[in-house]
């Protein structure tokens, strides 16, 4: 998030597009409504499900799965038509308005009312109204914005929004990527990525590889850029990726096309896993080692609003399981390289002293103090919002993109949407929340969710079992009938390895950031005779 | 605007829109309360924060402001008389034995009861029989014969959570909890956050995973950060002398002001389930057997090694984990980087 979840209440408006927020991130989600609800502030929803703030929008715009660039143009383009764009600020600001207007002239309420499936077209220039006279007014997006293969461009989008409204850079506005595991931040800010060492640091940089082997006192250090998790699973098929180490992932019933997933984990010469529990792609390991559970461990993770906080030892490990980094450390030192390391503290000292953004940090600081990063030096307090009074590159970038359809679009055999996602009562690939006994009670089994007329004619009813096919794969479950998906558009959430929804999804890829286009593909129902 | 109150006989300097409660707290000075919680409005409806104002007049302090002037007496023997028939009128009204009470310890109720002396009220049918519904809700437990009717948890649902779930119905001695349309607790719209359990002063509300497994008085409390969504919630955990997890209660000091959600709140029992790994294990002739730490990172260091030397560093592969520390994190990579030699490291961030 480029701003904090403290400001909420400063907004004067709210756009969530592409994030259920209510049950992806519920403390947030509540925060919102609230202002919402007693604060009579302003609030535009826009996804493909009726979900639960739709109830409290002021305008909700129920678009077909992958029309977020289209949407967001359309808005844009009612705001530029009608004058509501903050000029000075765009002026002073930013740079590259003249192609964004040009490109946004086609984009009106009509055109994109037709591809996003929206009756009223009014209904666009209501929003965009909404959104302009509002200050500030701060966006929140989810998966739901980069899950596609144009999952990049949909962020640009909304920056563009929000850098035409004057909306970056000031309190209770930004655009604010809610992160959907609880240290997702923290992994790429400490270089889980394949292009980047600790605060984005690029590996093609020959400075920063010389810090980094300074620091880490070896002669060289690898330049060109590594795979992504797609990738090197389409590598690990074609016998190029021999090995492969997972700590803490699942990606058999996380990542896209099941099927190919676990096809490249069988032709892999060796694979460890680092778990907690004996997961769907453990059973395929060579190895697997024991770590500790998040309340057995010191350590920091990094928030959705760039927030450090230490998380302290709370329970003794489980039978041998072992702190992970102490896992690594053995494993490091049986290569030959002479790491010692006696604690958490001692490798965030090591590790701050190269990440400039957390080079102010230390436990005892964060013990005591609201740190966010930028944290640059021992004594500054941190950054509650970025991009003030002038951007990260220096002017802040129009980018004039077009929309573009997803990948695969519905034919008479696969005439349906399908979109996936989570659960307010279950996580991810359920490791976690389908061992909590209270959430497995609660919701115990899969389901698909489909909109009452599309039930009928398929001849559903609610509660019977049906399969859901994709080109990849089938699988069966229990149909929900229920108006929350748009008419034509079912969803499926994805924690369940008995259906599991990534058996269907597909692994198309965003060309820049390589992110799964999860959230569309086209699909088929059929009910399943006993 | 700073304006000055006499309180017992002292003069306080203070701000304009305080409370007189607010102003007690910030002096030291105890007030009893109930229904006051600092995270939701203020109703006075306990009337037991009740202090004498201008000599003649009483208020409760924790929803009237403060006047330039005002004289305030936190406590004479008056107002303990006044709080004492209070909270004798409360122990009448309902079922409060601690004996058999999950909050036995952890009740404001009790506490104030001990504090002012509180003898055993005279025996006699309790007047209204309230719900109790123990099951319906996967989560929580509703006791009602011990509801005071504070209303913190009509507030926890309708201004944290925003969901309006409980309410009050009836009138006068009839007056009880209600969720809408008198469902039980589990045929509602109830999203389990738990809020409503986290604010409740007696043992009206409270966790099913309490129940039976250990008083206050013999659990100890760790905060940590939940391992869930994004959001960073700092969870204070209450864990019970076996080792057992039973409790999360949100904390004020994180992101989420006290507040959590259905996961943060519930699903915190996987760490101890019987599904944990607890040693290493290796393939051999097909199937994962259990061996030592030794062996397995002995394995693990040569296949590495022999995989890069036969098939180059980029061969290796690393999926690091969201679910991870920045310190473990930042180990793997390094890990990757410095001693396999290729930048192949990635995680869950796209997924």
């Amino acid at each position: 998030m480029t701003n904090s979840i403290r400001e909420i209440p400063v907004s004067e408006a709210f756009l969530i597009i592409g994030s259920n927020t209510t049950e992806n991130h519920p403390v947030i989600g509540a925060m919102i409504k609230k202002a919402v609800i007693t604060g009579g502030k302003k609030l535009v929803v826009v996804d493909p499900r009726k979900i639960e703030m739709a109830k409290y929008a002021d305008v909700f715009l129920q678009i077909l799965p992958g029309t977020n660039i289209a949407i967001l143009n359309g808005l844009m383009h009612v705001i530029i038509k009608e004058g509501l764009h903050d000029k000075e600020y765009i002026n002073s600001r930013c740079e590259g308005f003249a192609d964004l207007e040009k490109t946004l002239e086609r984009y009106t309420p009509e055109y994109v009312a037709d591809i996003c499936g929206i009756d009223d077209p009014e209904m666009i220039r209501k929003a965009a109204r909404i959104l302009g006279n509002a200050k500030p007014m701060a966006a929140y997006y989810c998966m739901g914005i980069t899950q596609f293969k144009s999952g990049v461009n949909g962020v640009k989008s909304v920056a563009n929004l929000q850098m035409l409204l004057g909306n970056l850079g000031v309190a209770g506005g930004g655009v604010n990527p809610l992160r959907g595991q609880s240290n997702v931040q923290g992994a790429c800010d400490m270089g889980g990525l394949p292009n980047v060492f600790t605060a984005y640091q690029p590996v093609t940089n020959p400075d920063a590889r010389q810090k980094f082997q300074n620091a880490w006192k070896i002669p060289t250090l690898p330049e060109k850029p590594g795979l992504t998790i797609v990738e090197s699973m389409n590598l690990a098929i074609e016998g190029k990726v021999k090995a492969l180490y997972v700590m803490g992932e699942n990606p058999v019933i996380s990542d896209p096309n099941q099927h190919h997933v676990i096809e490249a984990l069988k032709s892999l010469d060796f694979l460890v896993v680092q778990d907690i529990m004996l997961t769907e792609t453990a059973e395929y390991a060579d190895v697997v080692l024991p770590g500790c559970a998040f309340l057995e461990k010191d350590g920091t993770v990094s928030n959705t609003e760039r927030r450090v906080q230490v998380m302290r030892k709370a329970l003794n490990p489980i039978g041998d399981a072992r702190d992970d980094w102490w896992i690594i450390t053995e494993i490091a030192r049986r290569m030959g390289v002479e790491w010692v390391y006696n604690s958490a503290e001692e490798i965030f000292e090591e590790l701050r002293a190269v990440t400039p953004s957390y080079a102010g940090m230390t436990y005892e600081r964060l013990e005591n103090e609201l740190l966010q990063w930028p944290c640059p030096t021992i004594g500054h307090p941190g950054t509650q919002f970025l991009h003030k009074d002038r951007f990260a590159r220096g002017l802040g970038l129009f980018t004039a993109i077009e929309y573009t359809p997803p990948a695969e679009q519905v034919d008479p055999e696969y005439p349906l949407v399908l979109t996936t996602g989570r659960l307010l009562e279950h996580f991810h690939t359920g490791t976690m929340s389908r061992n909590s006994k209270i959430l497995d009670a609660i919701v115990p089994e899969p389901y698909v969710e489909i909109f009452p007329n599309d039930a009928e004619n398929y001849n559903i009813s609610d509660g019977e079992i049906v399969s859901v096919s994709t080109r990849r794969g089938s699988i069966r479950l229990k149909a929900f009938v229920t108006k929350r998906p748009k008419p034509n558009v079912v969803f499926i959430p994805f924690h369940f390895h008995e259906a599991c929804a990534n058996v269907l999804t597909i692994d198309a890829l965003d060309p820049l950031c390589k992110i799964p286009e999860f959230k569309v593909c086209a699909c088929k129902i059929e009910k399943v005779y006993p | 605007m700073a304006i000055k109150i006499t309180l017992d006989g002292r003069e306080v300097e203070c701000e304009r829109g305080m409370t007189i409660l607010e102003v007690c707290n910030k002096q030291g000075i105890r007030i009893p309360t109930l229904c006051y919680h600092p995270q939701v409005s203020k109703t006075g409806a306990c009337r037991l924060c009740i202090v004498r104002v201008n000599k003649t007049m009483f208020k409760t302090a924790c929803t009237e402001p403060v006047v330039d002037g005002m004289n305030v007496i936190s406590c004479d023997d008056e107002l303990i008389f006044i709080r004492k028939s209070l909270l004798n009128l409360l122990l009448l009204e309902g079922d409060h034995n601690c004996l058999y009470c999950e909050a036995n310890g952890n009740c404001e109720l009790q506490s104030l009861c001990h504090e002012y002396g509180i003898e055993i009220p005279p025996a006699g049918d309790i007047r209204n029989v309230r719900t109790r519904d123990v099951t319906s809700s996967e989560g929580l437990r509703r006791e009602e014969n011990r509801c005071i009717l504070c209303g913190r948890c009509v507030k926890a649902c309708a201004e944290i959570q925003m969901n309006r779930v409980w309410d009050f119905a009836g009138r006068g001695s009839h007056a009880h909890l209600t969720t809408h349309i008198q469902d039980v607790l589990g045929d509602s719209e109830c999203v389990q956050c738990g809020q409503c359990v986290q604010l409740c002063p007696t043992g009206a509300l409270s966790f099913q995973t309490v129940y039976g497994r250990g008083l206050e008085w013999e659990l100890t409390k760790k905060s940590s950060i939940c391992i869930y969504c994004g959001v960073g919630c700092k969870i204070d955990f209450s864990i019970n002398p076996q080792g057992e997890l039973v409790r999360a209660d949100g904390a004020l000091d994180g992101p989420n002001k006290g507040h959590l959600c259905v996961k943060g709140r519930f699903g915190f029992d996987f760490v101890q389930s019987p599904k944990r790994l607890k040693t290493p294990l290796v393939r051999k002739n097909g199937e994962l057997v259990p061996t030592s730490w030794d062996e397995a990172l002995n394995h693990v260091a040569d296949r590495l090694k022999q995989i890069k030397t036969e098939n180059g560093s980029d061969s290796v592969m690393a999926f690091t984990s969201a679910k991870c520390t920045n310190e473990e994190n930042y180990l793997l990579q390094k890990f990757i980087r410095a001693v396999i030699g290729t930048n192949n490291i990635d995680h869950c961030a796209r997924l």
